[in-house]
């Protein structure tokens, strides 16, 4: 855990000696490709940053939007990939910590969570499924105790992830504008540091992060205490609402290091600190720990010495310990003493930013022919594969995920999960939708198509609600961008997701790059993971039950795109064929058509077609509702397609929206004025899913049984070996 | 009407019962902190949701011995209405307010889910504009909330019509499946799922009016009393 000798070399002319050992264990924390970006960032630049809502101020962890009427909603994800795959429960728990504390930073309240996460095939893998229970227990144990509501997600198994833990957690804030941290410090400020005591915990965690996971290094995990996270919210809130913060900053990967140069570096200014200052959870730490340690539950803080004592009144009340540690001064220097003899004193510019590289790519070989069509055998009829499809871990309810976390607390819940996205209300009478989505399978094949693909699914799913798209974070995992194969992979989904973002005006407001995501069998595939932020400024849909005569009409076209897709791979176990690909045009005169039905109250609900295609999505409503449906293949909107095709191909930009036969002229009048593609391709009623060709059923499956198998499968294979 | 919410460190429902409170049903409410003393014009008392302590020992067994809890004691001999909404439930039961006491559910998991209570008690402050065995929609949300007591405490619940909602089914294994209990003088309720998550139409999904209706009997309680 240390510099690589050119990196040595490089600090060493930097600062005209030998750095000292402190020195050099701040230099290597913040260097490290988890705290400085240096892989990525040059080719970060290319995302679009700013819009109409967006609000920008130095030295923020979280996105921040103007939601009117003098609100703001802030928005930030982050994953704890490393610390999960060794130690679930705990690194899963403090990856939402963590995401909170950068809501808290900018002082807004956090007022949800969603968590994304994948593993091993757990069907096969006793490991997986124990990195499975225990990362969905640390999520919801933290989560709850703090009363943030998980509100969504998603779940997936891949066996590119046997033997780790991908752990995403997005949080959204809300807040007055007026109550912004506007970060700023000046000459004399005090320099504070609140929160839990810093202890041996997490020491090099950010190296560890930055590095192939070979060795569970558990000292290197962070130990969660959501209780102690709880009385710091309430804490920096009353301070905030007392206008104490001067300038705050959490502390996460690289600890105090990372903190106290980032701030010092952000703000033009200089901080003197005294690691004897610090409270410590045990006596005899070394200075060089007390610097890298990445112990939860801490914030800095920068106020000046007459809101100091209101300050700790503050944190008296809450029985948070607070101490100052230091004072800002003007040399732009990060300078610490121990004993009064100082052990670092380096520029902060130094510190805070890492050379940045610019790294070889190259086209992997494996995707020369990978895209190749392949056919597979004709049935006569689906109903067992459809079954199975239902049962599969990637498809089945998650349920008996979301079931553990508190998704009302708050009571801002208004579309709960197990829908395409969740709705929270506002308090200036507006709503926000939000989604995360990823998917490795087409990500692999096609590293651009696959993570434009996760960007117009979430927005497919936050536009299902009423929502119109206002923002998106960027979860950009990969496995090690030394690899030019593998940085090849990273830059052809950043241009994807730059190109789809310029193109719908949707900005990117925060993001956050995990490489090195590797394991014993090599790289993860591809694992862009994409949150989108939807404002409804009227009223969301409330979605309705789907009664026995009730009409379904299907947007978008159906093509033969199986690459990537639940059956080519679950039921093939075949890795290839034709990538789904979104065509920009089609995909946004198909969101405007499904945010108008919406806004003029014609349809029951609206649901996107994703993971096991069009079979999957009619499924889902039908036993949701508890209701059957017939569906001809023949209307299905599409051209020359095969049956498993229209079944099972995840094509994008597809809607079902669901309404009551009287509404459906005024329904295909606004449809065609938005010249989609649509067609009505089935009624509700019966007790079976079915799905016909020349009138004979190709699928013929009972709602009940549908909906027995595919609630309790997950839970089932959860419980039992 | 002066109701008081009381909260303690990490106390997570407290401003969602204070907005329900208010802003639903004009009351006026306050926070108490938990090392104060209670204010002395109280006309009802509510302990809401969370994680107090972080449910370090064992469920609200820390906040149960805080200083306010002997306010609280006093008031509620006084018969003022008490009420206990999941953790504030666990911290009635764990200072002796209320009888039983709450484990973790049979699923050994948080659940978090709409269910259906049936009201066995209409003579409470908070039950007093229901009819018996009316159901009312309700989230619960919770690790340790299946209430549990002995065979012969059981019997005298039943005899002293100290169990005021039933999970119209097995929900989490409580005994009887009991979701609410009373003292004998039926002024301190606690009970698991959240009212004040089901009393707005907004948010929920299925029939607000008969979780309004607890907060309706605490008004026409109060509104007797004053």
């Amino acid at each position: 855990m240390s510099l690589e000798p050119h990196e040595l070399e490089e600090l060493k002319l930097k600062i005209g000696r030998d750095p000292t050992s402190t020195e050099l264990q701040i230099v290597a924390a913040e260097w490290s490709e988890h705290c400085s970006y240096k892989s990525s960032k040059k080719h970060l630049k290319i995302l679009p940053m700013d819009g109409p809502l967006v609000i920008n101020e130095k030295g923020y962890d979280s996105g921040v939007l103007d939601v009117g009427d003098g609100y703001v909603v802030t928005a930030h994800i982050e994953s704890h990939n490393h610390p999960s795959a060794v130690e679930p429960y705990g690194g899963a728990a403090t990856g939402v910590g963590g995401v909170i504390r950068d809501i808290l930073s900018a002082g807004t309240r956090p007022i949800a969570l969603l968590d994304g996460l994948r593993f091993g095939d757990i069907e096969k893998d006793q490991h997986a499924k124990w990195l499975f229970k225990n990362a969905v227990k640390g999520v919801a144990d933290y989560g709850n105790c703090l009363g943030i509501p998980t509100i969504g997600g998603e779940v997936e198994f891949d066996e590119c992830y046997a033997n780790y833990a991908m752990v995403d957690v997005a949080a959204i804030g809300f807040g007055k504008k007026e109550n912004l941290i506007k970060n700023h410090a000046k000459k004399g400020d005090l320099v504070v540091l609140m929160g839990g005591a810093t202890g041996r915990d997490g020491i090099g965690g950010s190296q560890f992060a930055s590095d192939s996971l070979e060795s569970e290094n558990r000292s290197a995990v962070q130990i969660p205490d959501p209780f102690i996270e709880k009385l710091i919210i309430e804490a920096i809130l009353e301070a905030r609402n007392e206008k104490l913060i001067h300038a705050m900053k959490d502390l996460g990967g690289g600890g105090l290091s990372c903190a106290v140069s980032e701030t010092a570096d952000a703000l033009d200014i200089g901080i003197e600190m005294d690691v004897d200052n610090v409270h410590t959870r045990e006596s005899d730490m070394h200075s060089d720990e007390i610097m890298v340690s990445e112990s939860q539950e801490r914030m800095l803080i920068i106020t000046d010495s007459v809101k100091l004592v209101k300050f700790q009144d503050i944190c008296n009340k809450f029985r948070i310990e607070c101490s100052v540690i230091g004072h800002v001064t003007f040399d732009s220097k990060m300078h610490v003493k121990k004993d009064g003899k100082t052990i670092a004193n380096i520029s902060t510019d130094i510190v805070a930013n890492a050379t940045l590289l610019d790294l070889p790519s190259k086209k992997p070989k494996y995707l020369e022919n990978i895209e190749e069509k392949k056919s597979f055998p004709v049935l006569s009829d689906y109903s067992e594969i459809m079954l199975k499809l239902l049962a599969s871990p990637n498809i089945a309810s998650k349920i008996w995920v979301y079931g553990q976390y508190d998704h009302e607390v708050g009571i801002r819940t208004v579309v709960k999960p197990g829908y395409d996205a969740s709705v929270l209300r506002l308090d200036n009478g507006k709503f926000l939708s939000i989604k995360i989505d990823g998917n490795p399978k087409q990500c692999y094949i096609n590293p651009r198509e696959g993570a434009i693909g996760c960007f117009e699914e979430a927005c497919r799913n936050v536009v299902c609600t009423g929502a119109k798209p206002i923002g998106m974070l960027d979860h950009l995992q990969f496995g090690n961008p030394k690899d030019p194969e593998i940085f090849w992979t990273f830059l052809e989904s950043l241009k994807g997701l730059t190109d789809f973002a310029k193109d719908f005006e949707i900005p990117c407001i925060g993001g956050k790059v995990s490489l090195y995501n590797e394991t014993p069998k090599g790289s993860i595939k591809p694992t862009p993971v994409i949150g989108v932020i939807g404002l409804i400024d009227k009223k969301p849909l409330r979605i309705q039950k789907i009664n026995s005569g009730d009409c379904l009409i299907m947007i978008g076209n159906t093509k033969d795109e199986l690459g990537g897709s639940e059956y080519s791979e679950y039921i093939h176990k075949f890795i290839g064929g034709k990538c789904p690909a979104v065509d920009f045009s089609e995909s946004k005169k198909n969101m405007n058509a499904v945010l108008e039905l919406v806004e003029n109250e014609l349809i029951k609900s609206a649901h996107d077609c994703s993971k096991g295609g069009l079979a999957v999505a009619v499924s889902e409503l039908c036993m949701t509702n508890l209701v059957g449906c017939t569906v001809p293949l023949d209307d299905v909107p599409g051209d020359n397609l095969a049956s498993d095709e229209i079944l099972f191909s995840e094509s994008h930009s597809r809607y079902l929206v669901t309404f009551e036969k009287k509404n459906i002229q005024n329904l295909e009048e606004l449809l065609k004025k938005h010249n989609v593609s649509f067609k009505t391709i089935g009624e509700f009623g019966g007790e079976s899913i079915q799905f016909t060709t020349d009138s004979k059923p190709v699928i013929d499956l009972s709602v009940d049984k549908a909906q027995k198998t595919w609630l309790n499968s997950l839970k089932e294979m959860v419980m039992h070996a | 009407m002066n109701v008081g919410v009381v909260v303690f460190p990490g106390s997570n429902c407290d401003r969602d019962m204070f907005h329900v409170l208010s802003d639903v049903f004009h009351m006026t409410p306050q926070y108490c902190w938990h090392d104060k003393p209670l204010p002395e014009n109280l006309d009802a008392v509510v302990l809401p949701g969370g994680f107090s302590y972080g449910d370090r020992l064992r469920a609200g067994v820390i906040a149960a011995h805080s200083p306010i809890i002997q306010d609280v004691k006093k008031i509620a001999e006084k018969g003022i209405p008490i009420l206990g909404v999941c953790n504030g439930f666990q911290i009635l039961v764990e200072s002796g307010l209320l009888p039983g006491v709450l484990l973790k559910n049979d699923s050994l998991n948080f659940m978090c889910e709409w269910t259906n209570l049936t009201v066995e008690n209409n003579k409470t402050p908070f039950t007093n504009k229901f009819e018996l065995n009316e159901k009312i929609p309700i989230p619960i949300a919770n690790g340790d909330g299946r209430y549990f007591v002995d065979d012969e405490t059981l019997k005298q619940l039943e005899r002293k019509n100290q169990i005021v909602f039933k999970y119209d089914q097995v929900v989490n294994g409580s005994s009887n499946q009991i979701a609410g209990v009373c003292n004998e003088d039926g002024n301190v309720v606690g009970m698991m799922p959240h009212p004040e998550r089901a009393a707005e139409p907004e948010i929920n999904p299925h029939d607000n009016k008969p979780s309004s209706l607890i907060f309706e009997s605490l008004l026409q309680k109060i509104g007797a009393n004053n």
